[in-house]
């Protein structure tokens, strides 16, 4: 063990000892990307990192795994597709309480881009900026290099205990109660809310959460998935299996550049006993998501157009 | 002289019986008990540098030799740190130290009413898990033997344990559940934080909770308290990713993929080469993090190192 881990850290510092040039290289590009970032966004990103609410400890990492200095790159990312690509519009971001919130929100666009555009406006145009939480599969947290990067830009594995415990710390939390159902969904079916979970009611009353509705509308059309092949994903062992013809045309791999626009209700607050029967909850369940589905009418009614 | 006469009158009437007491843990426990009560010591081995008013009888927790230790003692408490977790012996041997020794020693705990009993668990019960909640609570199930065999042991022991609760109401049963024990200790996470270079796996670096053994110490001391029974977690400082540690200590750092990791850690723990059973990988690769609000508020525990100090104490009385 101890011989072979020493050769082996004889190749590896020999591999550091040689480039000082790489690190300078590489040093300067973080500057670039920095002062990019600020051209291209118009205001300091690290003074609005800075002013993120975070309960970090003395790593300069919160308990769950959040490492700014990572998810410096993860938001930049999605600010560009936030403010460049998808242009998008976002009202009644000031609805957002501050301390611990749900954020319920209508899934769709075959690959989950509406969580990361609802999570770029809650970092740009919320204030005080914000860092959305998110859950994530467990075998996702089973892979390397994927897990060790959701869990540094601030997604948890999806177990209630993980849930409970980010709200106590008051965050913002991001949940899709429609899941895998929802992101699949054909052409046919857009703007058609389907079944919701329950599980993110009881976590609402347990721990006394306001919920704020969210209407996400313009991702439906960014893939246009004109069938689902259940069969296939079975067999695969996938959620869906949808197929997206513009996959086949060069540069059809990107998602088309439709308008975003995100719609933030007024808070929602439920009490009662969060071990109620389902039907009780469900009532409480049928409420969002007659909001989220009205907001989701509004705003198709007052849209021009697709792409702008 | 003059000071042991002036402090025997002050100390707690009955004595505290710590098994495992030879052990780099034990001995620092004693030390800590000795002051305020008489402490009796269990132990295979030879308790070569005790103090004088500790009295140490060097038998097989499974004999009935221990009968005559708890016959002989006005035993009040029983503190068992006798776990074995050597990783070479075979697991027959393992099996009956630990599960009918403890056995054992849970009759002779009803047979002489002892008051308190208090057991050294640990948070591997948990174990290293994709699935696992960041902070679990002590309610949160055993699965440590899922993928490691070599924990059952602790597991069934714990399960013990648990079982006197209501066997034996009258008894105060704890179980503590510390994190990874760092310090002079010889134990995996604190022989594993001794490599030089300190092996990692790519592209996973978990969060990680660690506790020095001093403040373990405390922990045990206070639940030897009476009032107090039931599961505690414990952990020490605020958790840090895996990285931080090693950036602690300032050891060089290597990562290599699982897949071969695996592989050349199965080569060389099947030719005696290291310590590290395989399957503890899973531990720095996930998470296994304890939730301890309840020994903060119930035990009143608090660690007393620092994260530093806690990591830094590896290095401790090696020669």
């Amino acid at each position: 063990m101890v011989t072979a881990s020493r050769a082996l850290a004889r190749i590896d510092s020999a591999v550091r000892g040689t480039p000082g040039l790489l690190r300078r290289v590489l040093g300067s590009a973080e500057q670039g990307i920095d002062e990019l970032l600020e051209r291209l966004l118009g205001e300091s990103f690290g003074e609005r990192l800075g002013r993120v609410p975070l309960a970090l400890g003395g790593a300069g990492v919160d308990p769950f795994g959040l490492d700014p200095q990572w998810a410096k790159y993860a938001l930049a990312t999605v600010a560009f597709l936030h403010r460049r690509y998808f242009r998008s519009e976002v009202h009644g971001v000031e609805n957002v309480p501050t301390g611990r919130v749900l954020l319920v929100a209508n899934h769709s666009g075959q690959v989950p881009l509406d969580g990361a555009m609802v999570g770029a406006a809650m970092f740009m145009d919320a204030e005080p900026p914000r860092i959305i939480r998110a859950m994530v599969e467990k075998w996702a947290v089973s892979l390397p290099f994927v897990s060790l990067l959701f869990a540094r830009v601030g997604q948890v594995v999806g177990v209630p205990e993980n849930a409970k415990r980010l709200l106590q710390q008051g965050e913002v939390l991001l949940v899709f109660p429609e899941g895998a159902r929802g992101i699949s969904k054909t052409f046919d079916q857009r703007y058609k809310l389907t079944e919701f979970g329950l599980g993110f009611m009881r976590l609402a009353i347990e721990t006394d959460t306001p919920i704020v509705p969210v209407g996400v509308i313009g991702a439906e059309e960014q893939y246009v998935s004109v069938a689902n092949v259940q069969a296939l994903a079975k067999i695969l062992r996938m959620p869906a299996f949808p197929v997206i013809p513009q996959l086949f045309f060069p540069g059809g791999q990107l998602p088309l550049p439709t308008k975003y626009r995100i719609w933030f209700g007024e808070p929602m607050r439920f009490s009662g006993d969060p071990d109620d029967d389902d039907a009780v909850i469900d009532d409480k369940v049928w409420l969002v998501k007659q909001t989220i589905q009205s907001m989701l009418n509004r705003g198709l009614k007052e849209r021009k157009h697709i792409f702008w | 002289m003059a000071r042991t006469n002036h402090t025997t009158p002050a100390k707690k009437p009955g004595a505290v019986l710590v098994t495992g007491i030879c052990g780099r843990l034990g001995k620092q426990l004693a030390r800590v008990l000795h002051r305020e009560r008489r402490v009796v010591g269990v132990d295979r081995r030879d308790f070569t540098d005790r103090p004088k008013d500790i009295d140490h009888a060097q038998v097989d927790i499974r004999r009935t030799k221990l009968k005559d230790v708890f016959r002989a003692n006005d035993i009040q408490a029983v503190v068992h740190l006798g776990v074995m977790h050597d990783p070479r012996a075979s697991a027959a041997e393992h099996h009956s130290w630990n599960v009918a020794g403890f056995g054992k020693l849970l009759e002779y705990i009803a047979q002489f009413n002892v008051s308190k009993l208090v057991v050294l668990s640990s948070s591997n019960v948990y174990g290293p898990q994709p699935s696992n909640p960041q902070f679990l609570a002590e309610d949160a199930p055993l699965l440590g033997g899922q993928n490691f065999s070599d924990i059952r042991d602790l597991v069934e022991v714990d399960m013990l344990a648990q079982s006197f609760f209501w066997k034996l109401p009258e008894t105060e049963t704890v179980i503590l559940r510390p994190v990874h024990i760092i310090g002079s200790v010889h134990n995996a996470p604190s022989n594993f934080l001794r490599l030089d270079p300190i092996l990692t796996i790519m592209g996973y670096d978990p969060m990680a909770q660690v506790v020095h053994q001093s403040d373990v110490v405390r922990a045990i001391d206070l639940a030897l308290r009476p009032g107090i029974r039931g599961i505690f977690n414990l952990a020490g400082p605020e958790p840090v990713p895996l990285s931080h540690l090693i950036k602690i200590l300032g050891r060089q750092r290597i990562s290599v993929p699982y897949s071969l990791a695996r592989v050349v850690l199965r080569r060389l723990w099947s030719l005696r080469l290291t310590t590290f059973p395989p399957p503890e990988l899973d531990h720095i690769r996930y998470v296994c993090m304890v939730d301890d609000r309840r020994a903060r508020q119930v035990l009143g525990f608090a660690p007393s190192m620092s994260l530093e100090e806690t990591v830094l104490s590896v290095d401790d009385g090696r020669w």
